[in-house]
């Protein structure tokens, strides 16, 4: 008798919500969690997925010297580009606020680029960056050397700069949020204690926006891995040594059906955000409640 | 001084929203421009002529004779625009008949399992392509998929973002709201129908729209799964394609676009708030 008492609303809540979440679950498992046991199965074995080798592949994997080269430029692009966004943004978060009624144009200005396909930008970006390009006339024209900016390190450079373009408005919104959310009363106690713009700026807004700056960070970190968008755009298949990064690197494995590699190669990359979701954990609720 | 100071701010503003209207200016006025004259400003950058391209703010005589030749007699064009609009609008509304459900049951159920589910799919929304592009390729390779839009709508629809979106949207919805349709003896089908979709409508749009711009701007996903360039879209015709034609590749650039433009002008209110609810904790 009691027993039935147990399992049977939890056996209810399940019949309740199963048709709302089948579909969902049905193509997850299907496109994602089935095989990806596959996966990690298939980074123990050889080429074929039929013999086990161990560790062979991930120390193949490792050792390999475009890997190296991939991981070292997608380390350095990481370390240049997450401060200048996060600072960029903030800035321009900054600013905005300061306007208050005319932020607004420039609110939706700075998130405007989220919406620019690559496709659509790729011929201004040859016209703007090729070795007679625009931007070369004008440096020219200011009596400079022109740069070669797609066949040197300057290649690394123009995506840096494409990235934060394209993505800087996506973190002035969530800067925005984490502004209106410190309550008014600090900065009127601050500037009862006779703290001036700058000491307000360091001692109240910086502080309070410790947690945000959590979130903007780990979002802005996942989301530089669509940066191979751009990095299509500004080189195509074969970009500059500068900016060949992981994305490329799976990309070349990926069109020589190297499975062995492939997949070990995912399963560290899983094990890497793992990681770095584990740390930034405190920052979602991960309950839905 | 404070006025300087103000002053000095709307200038910095002006200066890097420039930075953004000049981009896109360019793209439009690239469709009033006639080839000749084109050609004269750009050609450098394509190997015909001398010196270094340069550019107006202003068409000297504006015609739109490129945008009507690519429109009207270039079917390769439409065939690519096309297969744009099929890989991205049914993966954006998929992702909503999808995701809808399965937010409505995280955020206004109780079962056994929900909350470790729940983060299973934080998880998924977290990772990147790179990582489950060979999961999926597998997938698609045993089921026959490969090299068909399918590869690029079906993997796409299952993505978990759209769930996180619409989870907190449905989340605000009042319990009392939900407690009154069950005393009047409505069952959950009849609730989430016609009180949680309508209430979430919000929730809908902006995950709509986010998730129509990302799969407009896709490249990772068609360049991995579409073999023949039969079914490229945009994103993948483009860059590779140098048109014979500036004039043409101008009115290309203005069409991909247009549909990405205007569905962010619609939705650009829920576009923030899409951004903010993928992000906050509270």
């Amino acid at each position: 008798m009691k027993r039935k008492k147990n399992t049977h609303p939890h056996l209810r809540q399940l019949k309740t919500a199963l048709p709302f979440l089948a579909p969902s679950l049905a193509g997850l498992s299907v496109f994602v969690l089935i095989p990806f046991w596959d996966t990690v199965r298939r980074s123990f074995c050889n080429a074929m997925g039929n013999r086990w080798v161990g560790l062979t592949n991930y120390r193949q994997v490792v050792g390999n010297s475009a890997f190296q080269l991939a991981a070292r430029n997608t380390a350095k692009f990481l370390c240049v580009c997450l401060p200048l966004l996060l600072g960029l943004s903030l800035v321009l978060a900054l600013m905005v606020r300061a306007q208050k009624n005319k932020g607004g144009v420039f609110q939706s200005t700075f998130l405007l680029p989220m919406a620019v396909p690559v496709s659509a930008i790729v011929l201004l970006w040859k016209v703007l960056f090729s070795d007679s390009g625009l931007v070369n006339g004008v440096i020219v024209r200011l009596g400079g050397e022109p740069v070669s900016f797609l066949g040197t390190n300057a290649a690394f450079w123009v995506l840096v700069v494409t990235y934060l373009w394209k993505n800087a408005g996506y973190d002035m919104i969530l800067w925005l949020a984490g502004l209106d959310d410190i309550s008014k009363d600090l900065y009127e106690a601050a500037a009862a204690d006779g703290a001036g713009t700058f000491q307000q700026f360091r001692y109240v807004t910086l502080p309070e926006l410790r947690p945000m700056a959590g979130v903007v960070g780990l979002l802005s970190l996942l989301n530089s891995f669509k940066v191979f968008r751009e990095a299509y755009l500004v080189a195509g298949n074969y970009p500059h040594e500068s900016m060949y990064l992981l994305q490329h690197l799976f990309n070349n494995w990926f069109l020589d059906l190297d499975m062995g590699r492939l997949t070990a190669a995912a399963c560290l990359m899983v094990l890497a955000l793992l990681a770095v979701i584990g740390l930034g954990r405190r920052y979602w609720r991960l309950d839905g409640a | 001084m404070k006025q300087v100071k103000r002053a000095a701010l709307y200038a910095g503003l002006l200066a890097l929203a420039l930075l953004i209207w000049w981009p896109l200016w360019f793209i439009v006025m690239g469709i009033f421009l006639p080839a000749d004259e084109l050609s004269a400003l750009l050609g450098p950058v394509f190997g015909e002529g001398e010196g270094y391209a340069r550019w107006f703010l202003l068409p000297n005589c504006p015609t739109l004779s490129s945008l009507a030749e690519l429109l009207l007699d270039t079917p390769e064009f439409f065939a690519v625009f096309w297969n744009s609009c099929k890989q991205a609008f049914p993966q954006a509304l998929g992702q909503l008949a999808v995701g809808a459900p399965a937010a409505w049951a995280f955020a206004k159920l109780r079962f056994p399992g929900r909350r470790a589910l729940f983060g299973v799919y934080v998880v998924l929304m977290l990772l990147p392509f790179q990582v489950t592009m060979v999961p999926s390729y597998l997938v698609l390779n045993r089921l026959h998929l490969m090299d068909t839009i399918w590869a690029v709508i079906l993997p796409g629809i299952f993505s978990t973002y759209p769930v996180f979106i619409l989870t907190r949207g449905f989340e605000a919805i009042p319990k009392s709201v939900i407690e009154a349709a069950e005393l009047d003896g409505a069952g959950q089908f009849t609730i989430f129908f016609r009180l949680g979709l309508p209430m979430n409508l919000p929730g809908l749009i902006s995950a709509f729209v986010l998730g129509f711009l990302d799969a407009w701007g896709a490249v990772e996903q068609p360049m991995t799964f579409l073999e023949s360039a039969e079914n490229w879209p945009l994103t993948l015709y483009l860059p590779q394609v140098v048109m014979d034609n500036l004039g043409l590749s101008m009115a290309a650039s203005f069409i991909a676009l247009l549909p990405a433009l205007l569905i962010f002008l619609f939705g650009q209110r829920y576009l923030e708030q899409g951004i903010l609810q993928g992000a906050v904790k509270e």
